[in-house]
């Protein structure tokens, strides 16, 4: 099951022509349900689990899983998206949080970047 | 100057073909494929003229699409200081075992390498460098990045530029003039719209061919797409071109490498930037056994195929060994998967691995085509005109010369677009309209022929007839399963089969624009995969053990195979034929040794 959507966190980008994970994801899986108002991945097996859904998100609404067929429950791994920099906060089955911060971009004259999170 | 923002999914249920609507861009320029070559195709493009209008076809949204979707964290070539082009020719020739490639090719893409990575850096990429400001060398060639953010800055570029993005519009088909390519058309994935794009040169750049053969990890679970290679790259180039009657050089060299086991991530990034030794599960260093063949620094067939024979020979499982590596370091490889593959590392926690005390599991992929790592694609002349007269390709689109990786591929963006310009600038005839229209009705037909069979219809879905392929390519035409190898019978029996699948597009149904969208990509996979199994046939020797095995010839013929193996398809009849072109050594030097 590789995006989960926090259900409770997601408001299926209410007011935008086009949610951010629909609009993020390359292989044109993630969709807002008419009847629910939430997003949800068409099928989860065609996920190549490249995050660019999760990282998109300006509710950080969706965790990315490992197929339970590969990795155990549960381990997370949550982008925080900066302007220049990224941080990603991991914790894996036994609990146990490492947290990495790199920069990701080199300021440069003006330009409009538009994958960026809220 | 536009990115067209798709909108959210429409439901259409046409009834007939006449309730599609057509929507017809014009343009000079037209990139099929926004990803790291296209991007490049574009800003050289509107840098030597910006009066041109250039358009981008692109499949999913240009910021994040294709292979550099989730980023990258090393650029596999950059030439350093006392080094030359064309010693960077004779590295490529040694790692793909000597050759042959494309020499010309290569030569002119080294020649433009460096200047395209430091544009990369200068648009915002940040590039590791050492306390001296000199960029740190991860190997011999390749040199460390936070490309977490790649393939924004490539596409933001690309928009500056003043191209023109249609997002989510999946190209389907060329439109043909003739012989020679006057444009291309496609499936609008949200719309539902079907459009063509009329164009005076079309450069195609939509990345290579993953989702051919089954992968192992695919159990009819959840893990269906966890391959290396981005599985929405389906070798759709590859097969507008190839039904065209494009020529395909070299797929029999297929991309197969070293991967890390049950999560097909990269392992250049250990092996290579952490030099942590391939071991076997007898703790014996796995290259020492290729040592007369270079060891750690073999030919990458060499390496790529290595571990499988270790499993072959009952001392598998194989590691990269990490449990040496200082704490330090293990934050720096986990940063560099953060940046490629993130995924992984969650893969690592939820295997709750600390890689100190258990090393790295390492398997083979499943075997994909890429024309930007190995050299399977288009034979193209040098200005990146593939035999179809007004159609170019540059990436992993383009065939004849291996070791691109992301600097080549940008690379060979710009040579296309300047090729493409050139071919313009010699002044073209007025396309045949009456042709063209006839061309895009039967194009319209065949691309929407299973949403219009609906999903009530008893037919064949596009998961169906994909996992059915898949499983063909894997067990007859020498995928993961087979350790790779395959032999005459298999692969006449593969072709037996893919003529049936074929037979049968006439059976597949859509039940939304997704699903058509599938459909047309399963067709693709099977047209690439005809053209493959071609290629395996065409080449009675072994060459590179692993990218390319005869069981039925194992060894290597070079009194009659130190050439490139070619196909063409009769676009009138769909024939298939296999032919050979020579190689040419054009940089002087041992071909075996860099």
């Amino acid at each position: 099951m590789p995006p989960r959507i926090l259900t409770e966190k997601c408001n299926g980008c209410e007011g935008l022509p086009e949610s951010r994970c629909e609009e993020a994801c390359p292989g044109n899986l993630m969709v807002v349900d008419a009847a629910t108002g939430k997003a949800r991945c068409r099928c989860t097996r065609d996920c190549w689990d490249c995050m660019s859904c999760t990282k998109a998100c300006p509710r950080a609404a969706i965790e990315t899983r490992i197929p339970y067929q590969l990795g155990y429950h549960k381990a997370s791994l949550r982008p925080i998206m900066g302007k220049e920099h990224i941080t990603w906060k991991c914790v894996d089955i036994h609990g146990v949080e490492t947290t990495y911060k790199y920069r990701n971009r080199l300021a440069v004259a003006p330009a409009t970047q538009t994958d960026k999170n809220a | 100057m536009a990115n067209r923002k798709a909108s959210r999914a429409v439901d259409i249920a046409p009834r007939s073909l006449a309730e599609v609507r057509t929507e017809t861009v014009e343009c000079d320029l037209l990139i099929i494929g926004g990803g790291n070559a296209g991007c490049f195709v574009a800003t050289e493009a509107k840098r030597l003229d910006p009066s041109l209008r250039v358009v981008i076809m692109e499949k999913a949204e240009i910021m994040r699409s294709g292979a550099c979707s989730a980023g990258m964290d090393a650029l596999n070539t950059y030439i350093p200081e006392g080094k030359t082009p064309e010693d960077l020719v004779r590295w490529s020739r040694a790692q793909v075992g000597g050759g042959p490639l494309r020499e010309d090719l290569a030569l002119s893409n080294a020649e433009e390498l460096n200047e395209a990575i430091d544009d990369l850096e200068r648009w915002g990429l940040p590039i590791l460098r050492d306390e001296n400001g000199k960029i740190r060398y991860r190997g011999k060639w390749d040199i460390s990045i936070h490309g977490e953010q790649l393939k924004p800055i490539m596409a933001e570029k690309a928009i500056e530029a003043g191209a023109e993005v249609y997002n989510r519009v999946v190209g389907t088909g060329l439109l043909m003039d003739g012989g020679r390519c006057v444009g291309a058309m496609g499936l609008g994935v949200r719309d539902g719209l079907f459009y063509v794009f009329r164009a005076r040169s079309v450069v195609v750049s939509t990345g290579g061919a993953g989702t051919l053969y089954k992968s192992y990890t695919a159990d009819s679970t959840d893990s269906g797409a966890q391959i290396w290679m981005c599985p929405y790259c389906v070798g759709s180039g590859y097969a507008m071109g190839f039904r065209q009657g494009a020529e395909l050089s070299s797929l029999e060299q297929r991309w197969v490498a070293t991967r890390t086991k049950d999560f097909c991530g990269p392992v250049d990034t250990i092996s290579v930037g952490y030099k942590a030794p391939i071991i076997n599960c007898k703790d014996e260093r796995v290259m020492s056994r290729y040592a007369h063949l270079g060891g750690d620094a073999a030919p990458r067939f060499i390496r790529a195929n290595a571990p499988m024979e270790e499993w072959l020979a009952g001392r598998g499982p194989c590691y990269c060994d990490t449990r040496n590596m200082a704490p330090e370091l293990v934050q720096a490889m986990m940063t560099d998967y953060l940046n490629e593959r993130p995924s992984f590392v969650l893969f690592l926690a939820s295997r709750g691995q600390d890689v100190t005390k258990e090393p790295i599991e390492i398997y083979g992929s499943d075997p994909y085509i890429m024309g930007g790592h190995t050299m399977g694609g288009f034979w193209v002349d040098m200005q990146r005109m593939t035999t179809v007269p007004g159609l170019f390709a540059a990436g992993e689109t383009a065939g004849g010369n291996p070791n691109k990786f992301v600097g080549g591929c940008a690379a060979e963006g710009k040579l296309a677009a300047r090729g493409a310009i050139a071919y313009m600038a010699a002044g073209l005839e007025t396309p045949d309209e009456a042709a063209v229209s006839a061309q895009v009705e039967s194009e319209k037909a065949r691309v929407y022929a299973p949403l219009l069979r609906g999903k009530d219809y008893d037919g064949v879905t596009p998961t169906e007839m994909k996992e059915r392929l898949q499983r063909l390519m894997d067990e007859y035409a020498g995928g993961s399963s087979q350790f790779y190898r395959t032999n005459e019978e298999r692969l006449d029996y593969a072709l037996r089969h893919i003529k049936m699948l074929q037979s049968q597009f006439a059976y597949l149904k859509a039940a939304d624009l997704h699903d058509l969208m599938q459909a047309n990509e399963t067709m693709d996979r099977v047209d690439v995969a005809e053209a493959v199994v071609h290629h395996l046939k065409a080449r009675r020797e072994t060459r590179w053990a692993g990218w390319q095995t005869r069981s039925d010839y194992p060894g290597r013929d070079d009194a009659n195979f130190d050439c490139f193996v070619e196909t063409r398809r009769d676009p009138a009849t769909g024939e298939v034929t296999a032919f050979t072109r020579p190689y040419e050594q054009l940089v002087p030097g041992d071909r075996f040794k860099a």
